[in-house]
């Protein structure tokens, strides 16, 4: 994004200038005071919102420019995981992990799902439906649907809000985990011992909103 | 910047996702509905079913009105009565006065064997019928214009007082014209229970959208393309609506083979069934419901979609 500004229904711009590259095989993390426009930002990154101005591209595409098949096919190489991700409560978990694929007309390998759900340790819960999942079940199997496409770029927006500290942890293990693998991952949290849990593992970033802008938060982090 | 449009929701591109068999399942990501689908189903069975009686009912005036116009194209007829010392002399002139009526394209005097024949379902075939005093029968054949009727009653009366212009095709013009108002009344309907049955396809599709517009926002969000969500619902309501019409017409169908068969002396009501190749009408009314459905719900989708980016 170059010089991107935002606002809601013409409204002031929440976000102002703002000017960000994510590399690939990067890891951010993105912070800032509730309502400072986090949320918005990720948003944009997924062309969920567009820019009021400036520009924003996503793989080498002005994401303004896109087309409405063309904002889907980029969601397919952007995997995101909601604070309060929603699923199809009429589907088991494996299937709701599968969707995307399932959308996108590909077979569903299902040893690789398998695989997957092991992974994020679902295995057990893989016929169980949505509803009856905990909330650190619920935010595992977030990120199994996140990746099964292999996305380029996984963005979390505050996936850890309601985990008590080791589920949190495990989650944060999983990211780190893809980003080794040559993911990048944009991880939104105003939980700084995650941070610097995190920064013991992984060469991260980390950015700040404050006064609608992007900074580069301090080393002290 | 681009206006983003739902131009991949074009009716080829839906067609094409509906003829493809859903090898992957896709259609399962919409939620089952239950009782909205067995009502869906049902409103499009009693749909199709009144729209065979309306069609039959198209027909059977139809068939009405064209076999009293052909009726009326036939000839009108004058009778001359007359004393048997003057009836030659009358005939004559009858036969005179239509010569030069403008409006009459032919006249034609029935020999006796044929008004022998006229009568025979009446007297027999042994009744010595020359016996009788049998008016002449003067067969009057009317030219395109058409002719005055009542100016040639009264030259009639004038010059052949034994002369009679039966002119039945008076009485049945209006029949005529009640069985193409019936017909009209019979297409009437069914453009009526076509258009009830999109509003209820539509309705009960919005319902079912808005039901699911979590759904929709989810599958958007996991880079569904509007075709593949609008395939899953339109596919889903399409097949009620052509499913539930199709038992609709079954019954229908059985229903109106059930009626009386065609019968002279029970006239119109009879002959309310379909005949011949007319037995094949309602096998197109499943084809038209699964295309209002396939219609309805693609416009409802649509509509849900314009509001999820």
């Amino acid at each position: 994004m170059q010089n991107l500004s935002f606002g809601y229904s013409g409204g002031d711009p929440l976000l102002a200038d703002m000017s960000l590259s994510l590399q690939p095989g990067s890891f951010h993390f993105l912070t800032g005071p509730s309502g400072s426009g986090k949320t918005t930002l990720l948003r944009l990154c997924y062309a969920d919102l567009l820019p009021s101005s400036g520009r924003m591209t996503a793989f080498g595409q002005d994401v303004t420019e896109l087309s409405r098949d063309g904002i889907a096919a980029l969601r397919r190489r952007v995997g995101v995981v909601h604070q309060d991700t929603q699923f199809l409560d009429h589907l088991p978990v494996a299937e709701n992990v599968a969707l995307p694929l399932i959308v996108s007309g590909e077979n569903v390998e299902m040893q690789a799902l398998s695989d997957l759900l092991s992974w994020v340790q679902l295995t057990q819960l893989s016929r169980a439906l949505p509803p009856s999942l905990s909330g650190g079940e619920r935010q595992r199997a977030a990120l199994a649907r996140a990746v099964v496409m292999s996305p380029d770029l996984i963005i979390a927006d505050e996936p850890t809000g309601n985990l008590d500290w080791d589920m949190s942890m495990r989650l944060l293990q999983l990211l780190v985990e893809l980003n080794h693998s040559g993911k990048s991952v944009l991880f939104a949290t105003h939980d700084m011992n995650l941070i610097r849990a995190a920064k013991q593992q992984v060469q991260a970033r980390v950015l700040r909103i404050a006064g609608k802008r992007l900074q580069l938060a301090g080393a002290d982090l | 910047m681009k206006q983003r449009t739902l131009k991949s929701l074009d009716l080829a591109a839906l067609w094409r996702g509906l003829a493809r068999p859903d090898a992957t399942g896709t259609d399962r990501v919409v939620p089952p509905t239950g009782f909205t689908a067995q009502l869906t189903v049902f409103s499009a069975a009693a749909m199709a079913f009144l729209a065979v009686f309306a069609l039959a009912l198209a027909l059977a005036t139809g068939r009405l009105a064209e076999r009293w116009s052909s009726e009326l194209a036939e000839t009108v007829t004058v009778r001359i009565s007359a004393p048997p010392d003057q009836i030659d002399e009358q005939t004559v002139t009858v036969m005179e006065v239509l010569k030069t009526t403008p409006g009459i394209a032919e006249s034609r005097l029935l020999p006796d064997t044929e008004v022998e024949k006229l009568l025979e379902p009446w007297f027999g075939p042994d009744m010595p019928v020359e016996a009788l005093p049998i008016p002449r029968l003067v067969e009057v054949r009317e030219a395109a214009q058409g002719f005055d009727a009542d100016a040639l009653r009264l030259r009639l009366q004038g010059e052949a007082p034994g002369a009679v212009l039966d002119d039945h095709t008076r009485w049945r013009e209006p029949l005529v014209k009640a069985a193409g108002r019936l017909r009209l009344l019979g297409l009437f309907s069914l453009l009526l229970i076509a258009a009830a049955s999109g509003a209820m396809i539509t309705l009960a599709a919005k319902a079912a959208l808005a039901a699911n517009g979590q759904v929709i926002r989810v599958l958007r969000l996991i880079g569904a393309r509007d075709i593949t969500i609008a395939t899953a619902f339109v596919r889903r309501f399409t097949r009620r609506a052509a499913m539930g019409a199709l038992a609709g017409t079954a019954v229908g169908m059985v229903a109106v083979w059930a009626l009386p068969a065609a019968d002279e002396a029970g006239g119109f009501l009879t002959g309310l069934g379909f005949q011949g190749w007319g037995w094949l009408w309602p096998l197109l009314i499943p084809l038209a419901a699964g295309a209002i459905g396939f219609g309805a719900t693609r416009s409802a989708a649509l509509r849900m979609l314009r509001e999820v980016r």
